[in-house]
């Protein structure tokens, strides 16, 4: 992916378009990716909710939001989005709103809602070619009410419904449901998945999406730290711990066509992102997993394998060469934190 | 019937032509003029929405309709396309409206002044296709008023009057208007199309009075609420506003009939005047208690029939003022909450209980659920139980589930198909089943 709009950190907006106090957790992911995907956006855009934590965004009578909002219901958001977008379009075919007036339309939404309760209005959405954006900010949980298991909680994670007992003590066995592809199905215009901690990738993203009428649709890998069981300050390395392993691949589909917007110069062994986070921590205490970390490494590589995109890059993961240690992982005693300086992207490789 | 109930010819033009209750539904949405239609389909609503897209793909209307995914997005749709700034129709049946209930809530709650149709169908298990009114009853609580029609003529003119009413800056709800699927939904009447410029002089374009998704400001709608005084503050905005319909209604009832010349009143009088006994029923059934009330006043019973139009607000005073005085009053709900009764009849005893000449009698029956239809002597039966009364004031609050020892026999029938044995002599009943009434037999009292 050539970068057109977003070359550096500084190119993006410093007008922030979410108010400080918010009612979200400390190091919330979620938000995260919220505030640099609204900042991308710009200005008039209505959210459209879909009941999760970001629920509380808006709770009376405050909202940090400048733009419009609405909150449906849990499994409705993106034909909640379908009203509004019809609505202004009615509004602008009767000469009552002006085209400088128009509105983007968004829906926000967890991974719970756009997994499983919500995903038939989704697909939906898509099938009918709405105009609008749809940004999931997963944690891989249904993270409101308290962690428990979604279709995107990934192999061997505890989970409040799949907690670690002497007779069930691998977490949940679900294999994480593939949402990308899922959507991919119906060849939308626009398709990404972002990470808060790659701000200049995901930022391109939508303003590559902008250029597209029609469904615009990304995931946002969202560390959440009480679900996760991570320290709040830890949410940007953990995100980037994702995507030096592997397991978030960043990526992008143009009516279909897959093409991953970055890459690691070497892949780092996922235990390096496991073993940080609390939630499979019985992965590695009392004693080692062998098996469930290598499974989900084996799930990993399987993935890389299959998607053929970087041939020789590829084979820099050998097995033995990331097995020496962590390369993307924070080194003991380092400050972590957010300050532009941490960000180290590397060149996009297409 | 109450639809033709002129009281001096109309003021403006009109076409008259022959309509089912659904191409009516159709009809109101058109000449309100309706912006947006989000619709899915259902039995025995479809025709409506298959009528509107018609028009629609026609260009015979300028509004849009998309098709949803469910009756839950077609009514998240409905919300906020509202919420956006525009005047918003829908249609559903039966199944479809609780599959979308969870936005009635928020339809109300966000105060969105939209009108749904609802086709009555009796819910599964069993499933089925026929009315009755557990399912539009079932909303009774969401903070939608409700209109309940018995001809083709009232649904036009109820969808007009519900968008009048929903919009009034002092009310902001929305409103269903209810129809009986087949009794009503697919049977042809005659009904008077008026013309739309004078549609307009009574319901002009839509001007949202409350802020909109569209607005210069931006807003937040729908903000979770969590705090309890402020939570109870917005319901009692609520209620309040559904209450003042009842003096804002007649008023525009009022204008209604001096425009078009058919007044609808929150509920209807049928040879009320000097009756003794009197019925009280809803809906498209109320055209054969019609029927039944004529037979008995020609055998010299003093009765009457009172229909209630209104559901939501509920008109307390109106039925206090039509039933004080009475010596009797029958209540027939086409709808059981089970293990109570009647819903209507509930609702109409706690209206009474404050008068001082309330009925003597207050009876409760249970009639017509999945269609079934009155049979012969029900009607006389009915009125004998409440000239007769023999029930301790216990077994007045229980309700009688009108059926027949022939239908007894005749689903005996049925059962012995099902179970593939010989016909019994004696009707398969369950523990403690009492058939209320016997048609076939002479009922003096309360069985």
């Amino acid at each position: 992916m050539k970068r057109e709009a977003y070359k550096s950190l500084r190119t993006i907006s410093h007008s922030d378009p979410l108010g400080p106090g918010g009612p979200l957790c400390a190091g919330c992911g979620g938000q995260l990716s919220l505030r640099l995907f609204h900042k991308a956006l710009g200005e008039n855009v209505i959210f459209i909710n879909a009941a999760s934590c970001s629920t509380l965004l808006a709770t009376y009578p405050f909202t940090p939001l400048n733009s419009s909002w609405i909150y449906t219901a849990m499994a409705c958001a993106p034909a909640g989005a379908q009203g509004v977008r019809d609505a202004l379009d009615i509004l602008k075919a009767k000469g009552k709103l002006g085209p400088e007036q128009d509105r983007k339309v968004v829906v926000l939404t967890g991974d719970g809602a756009a997994q499983d309760i919500g995903l038939q209005s989704t697909m939906a959405a898509i099938y009918r070619g709405l105009d609008f954006y749809y940004l999931c900010y997963d944690n891989e949980s249904y993270g409101n009410t308290g962690f428990q298991t979604s279709a995107s909680t990934p192999y061997g994670a505890r989970t409040a419904t799949a907690p670690i007992t002497p007779s069930s003590p691998h977490g949940s066995l679900h294999e994480r449901r593939d949402l990308f592809e899922i959507w991919r199905v119906q060849k939308p215009p626009y398709l990404a998945t972002i990470s808060a901690t790659y701000p200049l990738d995901l930022s391109e993203k939508v303003y590559r999406a902008s250029k597209f009428t029609g469904p615009k649709l990304f995931i946002a890998l969202s560390p959440c730290p009480p679900g996760w069981d991570v320290d709040p300050e830890w949410s940007i390395e953990i995100a980037r711990l994702a995507v030096q392993t592997g397991i978030w691949p960043l990526k992008e589909a143009i009516h279909g066509e897959v093409s991953h917007t970055y890459l690691p110069r070497k892949f780092a062994p996922v235990e390096n992102y496991l073993k940080r986070q609390g939630r499979f921590r019985h992965l590695f205490e009392p004693s080692r997993d062998d098996e469930t970390i290598a499974h989900i490494q084996a799930t990993v590589d399987r993935y890389w394998k299959e998607a053929n995109v970087i041939g020789d890059q590829l084979a820099v993961a050998k097995r033995s060469d990331v097995g020496a240690g962590p390369r993307a992982g924070p080194r003991e005693g380092q400050p972590q934190g957010v300050a532009p300086t941490s960000f180290r992207e590397t060149e996009p490789l297409c | 019937m109450s639809g033709r109930n002129s009281l001096r010819p109309p003021r403006c033009h009109m076409t008259r032509t022959m309509l089912t209750g659904n191409a009516a539904a159709a009809w109101g949405a058109r000449l309100a003029e309706v912006d947006y239609v989000p619709a899915f389909p259902i039995t025995p609503q479809t025709e409506i929405i298959d009528t509107l897209a018609r028009w629609c793909a026609e260009r015979e209307i300028p509004a849009r309709l998309v098709m949803m995914d469910s009756e839950h997005s077609m009514l998240a749709a409905a919300a906020t396309a509202a919420a956006t700034g525009v005047r918003v129709f829908t249609a559903t049946s039966s199944q479809g409206l609780l599959y979308g209930f969870e936005m009635l809530y928020a339809i109300a709650g966000l105060r969105l002044p939209l009108v749904l149709v609802n086709v009555a169908r009796a819910l599964a298990h069993p499933i089925t296709l026929e009315p009755d009114h557990n399912d539009v009853l079932a909303a009774r609580d969401t903070g939608f008023l409700q209109f309940h029609c018995e001809t083709s003529q009232e649904v036009l003119d109820s969808i007009l009057l519900a968008y009048r009413l929903a919009e009034h800056e002092r009310i902001l709800l929305p409103v269903i208007v209810n129809l009986d699927g087949f009794y009503l939904s697919f049977t042809r009447e005659a009904v008077d199309l008026p013309q739309l410029e004078e549609v307009r002089e009574f319901l002009p374009s839509f001007a949202p009075a409350y802020p909109v998704l569209s607005g210069k400001e931006s807003v937040a709608l729908g903000a979770a609420v969590l705090d309890a005084s402020l939570y109870s503050y917005f319901k009692h905005q609520m209620h309040n506003a559904a209450e003042s319909a009842l003096a804002i209604y007649p008023q525009i009832a009022a204008e209604f009939a001096e425009r078009f010349g058919r007044r609808h009143e929150m509920i209807e009088s049928f040879m009320l005047d000097d009756a003794d006994y009197v019925f009280v029923m809803t809906n498209s059934f109320a055209s054969m208690g019609k029927a039944e009330i004529k037979r008995l006043r020609n055998g010299g019973k003093k009765v009457g029939l009172a229909r209630l139009r209104m559901i939501r607000p509920f008109p307390h005073e109106a039925i206090q003022q039509l039933l004080a005085g009475r010596k009797g009053v029958a209540v027939i709900d086409q709808n059981i909450s089970v293990g109570k009764g009647g819903i209507l009849f509930s609702e109409i005893a706690s209206a009474l209980y404050g008068l001082n000449d309330r009925p003597a009698v207050l009876l409760s029956f249970i009639g017509g659920l999945g269609g079934r239809r009155f049979r012969p002597g029900e009607f006389a039966g009915m009125l004998a139980a409440m000239e007769t009364p023999s029930a301790t004031g216990a077994e007045m609050a229980r309700p009688h589930l009108l059926f027949t020892g022939e239908e007894c026999r005749e689903v005996g029938r049925f059962f012995d198909i099902a179970s593939n044995e010989p016909a019994s002599e004696h009707p398969p009943v369950g523990a403690g089943f009492k058939p209320a009434l016997h048609a076939s037999e002479d009922v003096k009292g309360i069985p």
